[in-house]
């Protein structure tokens, strides 16, 4: 059963913008990115919106839906009250290009000051590097990120905070150095890098990233607080650089990749 | 051992400058949520408000803690002289008229002040930072944990270590909360101190730093069965933190409470004794 859905989409580019009303016939079983693709088809054809798979996989699509971060084609209309009007806004923590769409740049920018993966030498006899599934199981969960930002756009640190882009990574990337620091092969140490230019303590632990992911990743309860659990062990604890001091002496590894 | 790493420098700053970041879209209105948002950080304030006028009136109130066999988990464990009961040393001596409370209260205080939990609660409903999602930060500046005072949030795990101590002592209460002038016994009171110690337990052990400690932070997981082991159960515990965390809070008032009800007369304790 169709009915006629009250949209409220900004449209404007760098220079200035504004909230419009259109009026967009939709049917039942729609999301918001059909009827998005409606109103370009029946009365924007300048709309500029980003998109890609319309199955909650490629990220293209990320927008705010009445206020909230969304996936604009994960998002049923059934949602909504068929009298509600919809409003549609573009990210907000990051440069607007056009309309829905804006420049995620900073995410790679971010992206490419991660230490990259450094497997040591390998440890079986054959030459071949050896993990146990257990070991990699935790770290699994990371690598569903489909890199739709959503969360880097809630953090309050980047969207209320602009000079804070300079010195927080964001938590995308900090599941990122999770994933690294977790890794059983990396030989990598991250943790006084995550403390000063990745900036961790500037996460207040708020949640709103775990609150938004598409791919339900705990970003803070299995990522961030983890990481600020092994900067403290680095920076923060005393007791523990003194079993590290001791320990030193022997040669023994316990797994702990240096904690 | 492992390498300390720095990220390499892409573009030397000075001679590629950044091109200045083109502007945010002008949406206008600060939030476009249409929903209570305000809802939850207003019942945290109400909540943990209305749990520190309880805790102060509690600690200071001096009196009507004890009632044999029951401890008020305020004044446990009670290290003076002037303690109404004698399940430890009275190590402090005399310092009446000081409530016994206000020396041990440190602990469980500077525990939930630290944990992540309630971190997350409070920077949201009292400091606005943020309200609620995709609602903006009230105030302008912002450092997060990064400086003095806030940084000192990083020693959670010590106030860890004596949650544990503390979980002990309320089992221990728990315990002699079965003995009635010698006598076993069960009452209304027992009951009640047995979740507390319960609950206490269950939030000290679904604690993120006793996760990290017990097993988390092991880069190889692998290499340590026992710690993988137990870092997986109390990975199950740690989901259920936050109820934990509200739970065991209004159990400790509630278990005041009733003490304070059958101590100052009000309520007789229903129990049987062998
Ligand atoms: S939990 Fe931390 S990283 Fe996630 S949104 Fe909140 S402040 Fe940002
Ligand atoms: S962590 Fe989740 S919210 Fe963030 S970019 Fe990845 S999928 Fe999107
Ligand atoms: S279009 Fe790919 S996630 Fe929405
Ligand atoms: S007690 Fe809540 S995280 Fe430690």
């Amino acid at each position: 059963m169709g009915y006629d859905l009250a949209m409220r989409v900004w449209r404007g580019d760098a220079d200035g913008g504004e909230l419009r009303d259109f009026t967009v016939e939709v049917e039942e079983g729609m999301v918001v990115l059909d009827a998005v693709h409606r109103l370009q088809a029946t009365q924007a054809n300048d709309l500029a919106v980003r998109w890609n798979c319309k199955a909650g996989k490629c990220g293209s699509c990320s927008a705010e839906v009445n206020g909230k971060p969304r996936l604009m084609c994960m998002t049923r209309l059934n949602l909504f009250d068929p009298g509600e009007t919809v409003t549609i806004t573009p990210l907000r923590t990051f440069p607007v290009v056009r309309d829905l769409v804006t420049d995620v740049a900073f995410n790679y920018e971010k992206a490419e000051e991660v230490p990259t993966f450094a497997p040591g030498r390998p440890t079986g006899d054959d030459g071949h590097h050896r993990m146990q599934q257990v070991d990699v199981d935790r770290v699994q969960e990371f690598r569903k990120c489909i890199e739709c930002f959503m969360c880097q756009n809630v953090c309050h640190v980047l969207r209320d905070h602009e000079d804070k882009k300079k010195v927080f990574a964001g938590p995308r990337l900090m599941i990122r150095y999770a994933e690294l620091e977790m890794h059983p092969l990396d030989t990598n140490d991250r943790r006084d890098l995550l403390r000063e230019e990745a900036g961790v303590g500037y996460c207040n632990i708020t949640k709103c990233c775990t609150d938004v992911c598409p791919e339900h990743i705990k970003i803070t309860d299995n990522g961030i607080i983890p990481l600020k659990e092994r900067v403290a062990d680095a920076s923060f604890d005393p007791i523990a650089a003194l079993g590290r001091r001791l320990r030193r002496h022997s040669p023994a590894d316990d797994g702990t990749g240096g904690a | 051992m492992p390498v300390r790493t720095r990220p390499a420098p892409t573009a030397d700053p000075a001679v590629t400058p950044r091109p200045v970041p083109a502007p945010r879209a002008a949406v206008g209105a600060r939030t476009l949520r249409k929903d209570n948002w305000w809802v939850e950080p207003l019942v945290t304030v109400v909540v943990l408000v209305g749990f520190v006028a309880y805790g102060m009136w509690a600690a200071l109130r001096n009196g009507n803690y004890f009632h044999d066999p029951y401890l008020s988990p305020f004044y446990s464990p009670c290290l003076t002289d002037n303690c109404l009961d004698n399940a430890t040393p009275h190590i402090f001596g005399d310092i009446s008229p000081v409530s016994p409370a206000l020396i041990i209260l440190v602990f469980p205080l500077g525990f939930r002040l630290t944990c992540y939990y309630y971190r997350k609660a409070y920077y949201r409903s009292f400091w606005w930072a943020p309200p609620a999602c995709a609602v903006p930060d009230f105030r302008r500046g912002y450092q997060g944990e990064t400086r003095f005072p806030l940084i000192l949030q990083n020693i959670h795990r010590y106030f860890w270590y004596f949650a544990i101590i503390f979980a002990g002592l309320l089992t221990y209460d728990a315990v002699l909360a079965f003995i009635y002038d010698g006598h076993f016994g069960i009452g209304v009171g027992t009951g009640v101190l047995v979740v507390n110690a319960a609950l206490i337990w269950l939030y000290s052990l679904s604690c993120h730093s006793c996760r990290h400690l017990c097993g988390g932070g092991l880069k190889r997981l692998s290499a340590a069965p026992l710690r993988r082991r137990v870092w997986a159960r109390l990975s199950v515990l740690n989901r259920h933190h936050m109820f934990f965390a509200w739970a065991s809070l209004l159990w400790i008032m509630a278990t005041d409470f009733y003490i304070w009800l059958v101590a100052s007369g009000h309520l007789t304790d229903a129990h049987w004794i062998a």
